[in-house]
């Protein structure tokens, strides 16, 4: 409210008062010399507005003041919101009456003076045959220039050379290594072991190597079960899904966010199939073809990881991803992941 | 036969309301004439036979090949026998469902039956066998709003963002919960409409759907908004609308005031 | 006649030429004094900008003594009850202490935020106004360029800004960024791994790292930044339009620095503090409390970068899937397209405008006035179909919103945007051209009618 009040004083202020017409003394320049009247040209008198300027002046203290009240009071309802508006009226007022001081009562000249010389060219020649004498002693330039320039080179590079310990900059098999190995078991967010049995269709789990961190990218897969008969996998991975389980990496293959969203028909025959998405860029990957992508950014697939189910019926990896996890960089392909 | 009758009942009603339904405009709902005076089953099959069973088929069998039905439309849906009361009363109080197309998404309207009407549905879907689950009594008040949070994101921020403000899901779009009951999230849960999973009690307890119903409760319908004006609780892009549509015009305007020509 | 008492005037007088016999500032005084401000309302948005740094550096500064830049595990046990118990990094539990324990600490919190918005958008907001104008024309490149640079820079150290609290949107825009640095060409792999100092999500360094590039490092070269770009403008003083037959390119017109301009753009720096404050304490920005703390197997929908970022959102979103290969060897991952390419290209047109339009106009004089947009109308076409592509990019960022809010739906939008970012550009640059001719053409009309009355007006005279 008070600030809406304080708003609307500041426009009334400033649309009442009308500019007057600016005088000028004729041959008054920029560098014009007298005394100290005759440099500045008289304003408009405003004592009227002067007493505006003030008020607004002391309304701005006294949202300060409220300010500090505000904040050395206990903690109440609508503190943060005061502790803005307070603040923001104090400024606000101090503002609104510097700008109506500029326009009502301080003199706005209308000066005019010569832009700047464009160019000072005696100078820099100058300056160039300066640079160019100091060196006329010289008799092997080129020699010295081109020592001189691999000197601060190999100065240039030592000093960057620090910089390759902020990384493994060239080891990148980080980035193809995952915690994935033949008969590693899924286990959940608690650790608790994945059953084949537990495994529905029509939603999605989420599962990490057992005993191992569930940060690194490499880690975290996505869970989901389909109709065997409607699976429409790769000829080589034709044993990576038991009963139709299929596991892929929950780390879409574009931008590395979490593929966190799973959309399966109620009824099929009227509504989308199955498929992972991911909510930054919405790729999406169709499960039942191996994670291929059929919507989105993304370039590759999502990979797959091949899974079994052991004696006590618990699901178990059987081998790495199908390709690299996680964003895809120069050469992703050939390097399949360890 | 007891089962016989009732077929003969079911036919001879979805005459008679398919005659009413002409009457009646398109969009609207077929009600037998009498319908106060009829028993809660009794209704219960009538309306059934009047408004769902050109896509559910006679009896809650399903239709799964499309079929021509007097309204137009081509009727297709999936069988309802063992769905439930959980499930069906859901889709009625949500609005979901009738459905005027078959293939377009259920999205949350006014119930378009009454609450007697909707309780006699419920209850004649839920008499076709097999027995379905029961309408859930969720707890959220026996809830933990941390343990909510996680699952929450684990299992339903993908879709339905992080506070419950609804999203996209390509195909689909996602409700936000603002309007959802508990008892619709906990059903919604368990049934998984439309393209949503299906979560469980092996998968989700009825002690974390607990937890769950209390944080998207929370976060839809009470957010903790200590900031000032909450502006949706999406995050970024009402901030930028903000930016530029009020500070950006209100800075603006303020140059406007302090320097005086406006036009060059 | 204006003038305080005597004493006073010698008070004033005493003072500066004390400064003066120790400095040798008061010909430097005396000149900035009269420094001569152009008038005109689009000047002052630059202004806006400054303000709203400075209102960054100062509330910023107050942020850095409660934040505490460390990915260390820890267990919530502030005042916020929903998050009780939960693990997060003391990076999140600090920012959230700092929002719901520290008095005051929340308003801080919410204005930096804000600034940084506002700070970006009236950067934007000068830049249209510098190149419609062709206000970054001989002799003033430099100051053009060192404009942009400051805009991308501050583009770099807003991402850091949100980044680093750690909550889920901010690891949500990191694991982007990674995907992004790794997709670069040839380097990409090593480049993520050395500023991420390991695989995402990096290792606890990580955290340290973006904490100095924020408050120290990226500041710094803004603040330099900002004082060689004020320093050019005063030395090759303000461009001006020519609102007076005293305005040429030889000669400035404006109001001088004393005591004209200081008093309102002094008012201008309080009246942005003032609002600043002000959407500080009601608009709430940025919940964290709201996402919750980042974890990568986590993801939320509408996940959105700050406005700023938006384009690059919409150039990842837009681009269709394929990653540039052969065989089944990957040279170019699809991110670095919309993510590294696009800015750069907006970059590079942006900064070589001053010579492409040299080529285009053959013009190799200075430049101290100023056009208005149809006066240039190769420019302005140039320039709003331009502005039109990214801001058409911009927009197809938040088209998932738009399917919530409006109903219409994602991936028919996105086929939309795809063929709209090609078409609609092209269709702007004509029109734009056709319609500052037609400006121009009813410009030379007013004017000859002008010319007309005044010479009736002096026959009638003579008569």
């Amino acid at each position: 409210m008070r600030r809406l009040w304080q708003g609307l004083l500041a426009v009334l202020t400033l649309g009442l008062g009308r500019r007057r017409e600016r005088r000028r003394d004729e041959g008054e320049g920029d560098s014009g010399g007298g005394r100290g009247h005759d440099l500045v040209e008289p304003g408009p008198h405003n004592p009227g507005t002067e007493l505006g300027v003030a008020a607004l002046f002391l309304l701005a203290a006294a949202s300060a003041v409220a300010f500090i009240v505000v904040y050395s009071l206990e903690r109440f309802p609508a503190q943060h919101e005061l502790f803005g508006v307070t603040l923001a009226a104090a400024f606000g007022f101090l503002g609104a009456g510097l700008i109506v001081l500029a326009r009502r009562v301080l003199p706005s000249e209308e000066l005019e003076e010569d832009y700047p010389e464009e160019e000072h060219v005696e100078a820099g020649i100058e300056a160039a045959t300066i640079v160019e004498e100091s060196g006329r002693s010289i008799t092997r330039k080129r020699l010295l220039t081109a020592a001189g320039g691999t000197a601060g080179g190999a100065i240039g590079l030592a000093a960057l050379t620090p910089a390759l310990s902020l990384g493994p900059w060239f080891h990148t098999e980080p980035l193809r290594r995952t915690p994935w190995r033949a008969g590693r078991r899924l286990v959940d967010r608690e650790g608790k072991p994945y059953r084949a049995e537990e495994i529905e269709r029509e939603t999605f789990y989420t599962a990490f190597p057992e005993g191992a961190s569930h940060r690194t990218l490499g880690s975290m897969l996505v869970v989901v079960r389909l109709d065997p008969a409607r699976l429409r996998l790769p000829r080589e991975r034709a044993d990576w899904a038991p009963e139709g389980i299929l596991a892929f990496s929950k780390v879409c293959t574009h931008a590395g966010c979490a593929v966190g969203l799973y959309r399966k028909p109620t009824y099929p025959p009227t509504q989308p199939p199955p498929g992972l998405v991911c909510p930054c860029h919405y790729s999406t990957f169709d499960p039942a073809l191996g994670g291929e992508v059929v919507f989105g950014p993304a370039g590759r697939p999502l990979p797959q990881l091949p899974l079994a189910i052991d004696g006590a019926g618990e699901l178990r990896a059987r081998g790495n991803f199908s390709n690299a996890i996680g964003p895809a960089w120069w050469g992703v392909n050939l390097e399949k992941p360890s | 036969m007891r089962a016989r009758h009732l077929l003969l009942a079911v036919v001879l009603g979805a005459l008679a309301i398919a005659g009413a339904a002409h009457a009646q405009p398109r969009s609207g709902v077929a009600r037998p004439p009498n319908e106060e005076q009829l028993p809660l089953r009794e209704l219960g099959s009538q309306l059934y036979a009047g408004n769902c069973s050109a896509c559910h088929g006679v009896d809650g069998r399903g239709q799964r090949t499309p079929r021509k039905t007097t309204e137009g439309i081509e009727g297709q849906g999936p069988p309802l026998r063992g769905v439930g009361a959980r499930s069906v009363d859901f889709y009625l109080r949500t609005g979901y469902m009738p459905l005027s197309k078959p293939d377009e998404q259920p999205v949350r309207r006014r119930a378009l039956f009454t609450d007697r009407e909707i309780r006699a549905m419920v209850d004649y879907v839920a008499s076709l066998p097999p027995p379905g689950p029961p309408i859930p009594r969720p707890e959220p008040g026996k809830g933990n709003l941390a343990e909510g949070y996680e699952l929450f994101t684990e299992h339903c921020a993908g879709c339905h963002q992080v506070a419950a403000q609804g999203g996209v899901v390509t195909g689909a779009r996602v409700p936000p919960l603002e309007d959802s009951s508990a008892v619709q999230i906990a059903q919604a849960a368990r049934v998984g409409p439309y393209l949503m999973p299906k979560f469980s009690e092996k998968d989700i307890t009825d002690a974390e759907l607990n937890s769950i119903i209390k944080y998207a409760e929370m976060a839809a319908k009470r957010p903790h908004n200590d900031g000032g004006w909450g502006i949706g609780n999406i995050g970024p892009v009402p901030e930028g609308m903000v930016t530029w549509f009020i500070a950006g015009v209100a800075f603006v305007l303020m140059c406007v005031v302090i320097g005086s020509r406006l036009r060059s | 006649m204006v003038g305080g008492q005597p004493g006073e005037a010698e008070l004033i007088r005493r003072a500066l030429l004390w400064l003066d016999a120790r400095t040798g500032a008061a010909p430097l005084v005396r000149k900035g004094l009269r420094y001569l401000f152009p008038d005109h309302w689009s000047f002052l948005l630059g202004e806006v900008a400054l303000y709203a740094f400075i209102m960054l550096v100062a509330t910023g500064i107050y942020l850095t003594l409660f934040f505490e830049p460390s990915f260390g595990e820890t267990t919530y046990t502030g005042s916020y009850a929903p998050m009780q118990g939960l693990p997060m990094s003391e990076a999140y539990r600090s920012a959230l202490e700092l929002s719901f324990d520290v008095p005051s600490g929340l308003l801080m919190r919410q204005t930096h935020h804000w600034a940084a918005n506002v700070f970006v958008a009236a950067i934007v907001l000068h830049m249209i106004r510098v190149f419609f104008t062709g206000a970054f024309r001989k002799p003033r490149e430099l100051t053009w360029i060192i404009g942009l640079l400051m805009l991308f820079t501050t583009l770099l150290e807003g991402y850091l800004g949100y980044s680093m609290v750690d909550d889920l949107l901010s690891g949500i825009g990191l694991a982007i960024g990674y995907g992004v640095a790794l997709s670069v060409p040839v380097i990409g792999a090593n480049l993520a791994l050395g500023i991420w100092d390991g695989p995402f999500p990096g290792s606890t360094v990580f955290e340290s790292r973006m904490y100095v590039a924020h408050v120290f490092l990226l500041p710094i070269l803004i603040a330099t930044l900002l004082a060689g770009h004020l320093a050019l403008v005063a030395s090759r003083h303000h461009t001006q339009f020519r609102a007076s037959k005293r305005a040429t390119q030889r000669r400035i017109v404006g109001m001088p620095a004393f005591p004209a301009q200081t008093p309102r753009s002094l008012g201008l720096m309080l009246m942005t503090a003032a609002l600043l404050f002000l959407l500080g304490g009601l608009v709430q920005i940025n919940p964290i409390w709201q996402w919750g703390p980042y974890e990568t197997y986590q993801a939320t929908n509408g996940a959105q970068p700050d406005w700023y970022l938006g384009w690059l959102i919409g150039s990842l979103r837009l681009m269709p899937g394929f990653d540039l290969s052969i065989g089944d060897y990957v040279l170019v991952p699809n991110p670095f397209w919309g993510g590294a390419l696009f800015p750069l290209v907006v970059l590079g047109v942006l900064g070589a405008s001053p010579w492409l339009e040299r080529r285009f106009t053959g013009e190799r004089g200075f430049n101290n006035v100023l056009d208005r947009p149809r006066d240039a109308p190769g420019r302005t076409a140039f320039g709003a179909a331009f502005f039109t592509w990214v801001a058409l990019i911009f927009i197809s960022g938040s088209a998932d919103r738009a399917d919530v809010f409006l109903g219409l739906d994602y991936e028919s939008q996105i086929w939309f945007y795809r063929v709209a970012v090609i078409v609609v550009p092209l269709l702007v640059f004509f029109v734009t051209r056709k319609v500052c001719a037609e400006l121009q053409a009813s410009d030379a009309i007013e004017e000859a009618r002008e010319a007309a009355e005044e010479e009736a007006k002096a026959e009638a005279v003579a008569a």
